[in-house]
């Protein structure tokens, strides 16, 4: 099966189902994310597009299928390399995730102090930046608690970074951001992809992110449990599904003209 | 190639240069550079420097540290109003930069100190007239909910209420067999050691009796369920009130001592004295058991002796004490639970304090009731 994968594959995921129990809520999924592209996972609410997330971050394993990384099996590989995979991967959860019993700078030093060699001055120094990055510049000794939902989200971005992460998964990336927020999140990702070549995979409903940000994705179908559309965005605005075009624009129009 | 740095001042401005290959996997070789790398950079900074300029030629290769370091340099150069130049930095470097930089540094005022020893007993101190009030606050608060609940204008939904029943009563009954009997085994166990000397060792039985109704079987109910629900009320509460479920109950109007406080109060208020009235006859067969196969009473003189000392009003005493311990380990975990913090941590302090301060309750409390009982010679 591997060989069939190219060589600018970062993530690959060949007929994966996803299921909870003996419920399926999606099946007969196959797509690449190329290295350096900003992939998006798209669909109605319920569509088990956070679920197909959990599968491909390697947090949940798939009914069937297989997820590759490179041209590796992830979960048919021993636990060992699958944790080292897991060091390359970031994740930035949808409420940020923060352990709550640490400052924003010992949340991104965690993660340094277990896996690097560095001193606790350089771990502190790039911790700040990476908070600083996010646009949370003098935050550092703050707890979760005491900043807000918005400000997690973005801390939640820079430990999701602290280890320099070959691929990023954001969930929700906007959800609860104003739109100067979201629109400098957007410019932050693009960003991380042009300069540190990262990959980036988007759970995210926010047509404007979409359209900004993305050249390539997935369109997941609740009622057929299943991927319906993928490639560049753009793409299928002018020539994917109805079910797919109608989701791009109705939004597009609402985002325009108010809810009427 | 090791990485390298050189930072040089001429004519006020200052040069800071890094070549060479500064990943993380070629720092781990030599340990402390980038730290030293920042630190000359930093006490560089004075005299005439009125400008930084940062350069990176021949650089092999470069992540996180090395950005920290030039951000650490730069953000210092800004608080020093000097002028920062990072022109001279490989593609994709300045931009980063130029993103940590944008938004300035929050201002974090007047950093907290480590507070001392006599601080914080003093705190600690000071603290204790608020915690009086908030805790008769709080018995204020259910005394109301329940005064609401018994003259019919305070739901608590049925649900919760079989629930708690469930949870605190039927669930524990293994547990409370299981110690009860033990300890039933334990009293007669021992005190036969005693009254053999006596020739009394048909005494044990009524001892049993006696000592697990009256106050045995109450208090080792109360501790087991201290440690069992009053825990879980608290760590229940405390994680609603972690993803403020608690605030949304309070927007929708819905009084959190009513919706969650009331049930869980009545439930133990219920279930404790059901709970100690199985305790005591699972404590009487423990002895019985000694009684009958250790010492070898006859089980009818073993029944006859319990019977004779064991009077009604025991029993009454014995619920009492349940009564008010069950209202002692719900107080404490819910109050707990609903003064929890908004942290995971906090969660651990709220059960820890419910347990700790339920069966110091429960101790005091005995003793309170034991002495008032003895003075009016029940």
């Amino acid at each position: 099966m591997s060989d069939a994968i190219a060589d600018n594959a970062a993530v690959t995921a060949q007929n994966v189902t996803v299921a909870y129990g003996s419920r399926v809520v999606q099946s007969g999924l196959s797509f690449t994310v190329r290295k350096g592209d900003i992939f998006i996972i798209m669909g109605g609410s319920g569509c088990g597009k956070s679920s197909l997330l959990r599968v491909l971050m390697g947090l949940t394993p798939p009914a069937q299928g297989a997820v590759y990384y490179g041209k590796e099996n992830f979960w048919g590989a021993p636990v060992k390399e699958r944790e080292a995979i897991m060091r390359r991967t970031g994740v930035m959860f949808q409420s940020g995730a923060l352990w709550t019993s640490r400052t924003l700078a010992e949340n991104v030093a965690l993660p340094l102090e277990y896996y690097t060699s560095l001193s606790p001055r350089e771990i502190r120094d790039i911790a700040a930046f990476k908070l600083a990055l996010v646009g949370l510049a003098g935050f550092e000794d703050f707890y979760p608690s005491e900043i807000s939902g918005g400000m997690r989200k973005r801390a939640g971005l820079a430990r999701a970074l602290a280890l320099d992460p070959d691929v990023v998964y954001f969930d929700e990336p906007s959800a609860g951001l104003d739109p100067v927020s979201a629109a400098r999140l957007d410019e932050l990702i693009l960003q991380l992809r042009d300069t540190l070549g990262m990959t980036v995979v988007v759970v995210t409903h926010e047509l404007a992110s979409i359209f900004t940000i993305a050249n390539n994705s997935v369109f997941l179908d609740a009622k057929t449990k299943t991927m319906i559309a993928g490639g560049d965005p753009h793409e299928l605005l002018k020539s994917g599904p109805d079910d797919v075009v109608e989701f791009l624009t109705r939004g597009k129009g609402r985002d325009r003209g108010g809810i009427a | 190639m090791q990485p390298t740095f050189d930072i040089t001042a001429r004519q006020g401005e200052l040069v800071v240069s890094a070549s060479g290959a500064w990943e993380k996997t070629s720092l781990a070789a030599c340990p402390g550079t980038c730290e030293t790398f920042t630190s000359r950079a930093l006490s560089a900074m004075q005299g005439d420097v009125r400008a930084v300029r940062l350069i990176a030629p021949e650089l092999e290769g470069w992540d996180s540290p090395l950005l920290a370091a030039f951000h650490t340099i730069a953000r210092e150069a800004f608080s020093r109003g000097l002028s920062v130049d990072v022109s001279g930095l490989p593609d994709g470097m300045a931009p980063m930069l130029d993103m940590a930089l944008a938004v300035p540094p929050r201002d974090q005022g007047v950093k907290k100190t480590e507070p001392g020893f006599l601080e914080m007993l003093g705190e600690k101190c000071l603290a204790w007239p608020g915690i009086t009030l908030d805790v008769v606050n709080f018995i204020g608060e259910v005394s109301q909910s329940m005064a609401r609940f018994f003259t019919g204008r305070a739901s608590c939904s049925s649900r919760d209420m079989w629930n708690v029943l469930r949870e605190c009563g039927v669930d524990a009954l293994p547990i409370v067999t299981l110690t009860s009997l033990l300890l039933g085994l334990i009293l007669a166990f021992v005190s036969s050691m005693q009254l053999k000397l006596f020739g009394a060792e048909i005494y044990v039985a009524s001892l049993v009796g006696v000592s697990m109704v009256r106050v045995m079987g109450p208090v080792l109910t109360g501790i087991v369920l201290s440690g069992r629900t009053g825990a879980s009320f608290a760590a229940v509460i405390g994680s609603m009130q972690v993803n403020e479920e608690v605030d949304a109950l309070t927007g929708f109007g819905i009084s959190p001592t009513d919706f969650l406080v009331l049930p869980r109060v009545l439930g133990l208020a219920v279930m404790t004295p059901l709970l100690t009235l199985y305790a005591d006859v699972a404590g009487m067969a423990g002895g019985f058991l000694v009684g009958v196969l250790m010492l070898g009473i006859a089980p009818a003189s073993y029944l006859a002796n319990t019977l004779e000392f064991l009077t009604m009003s025991y029993v009454w005493i014995g619920l009492l004490h349940a009564l008010v311990f069950g209202f002692i380990i719900s107080l404490c975990g819910c109050y707990q639970g609903i003064r929890c913090g908004r942290n995971a941590s906090a969660v651990g302090r709220a059960t820890t304090s419910a347990v700790v301060s339920s069966i110091v309750g429960i101790i005091v409390a005995t003793s309170v009731i034991t002495i008032i009982f003895t003075v009016l010679d029940l």
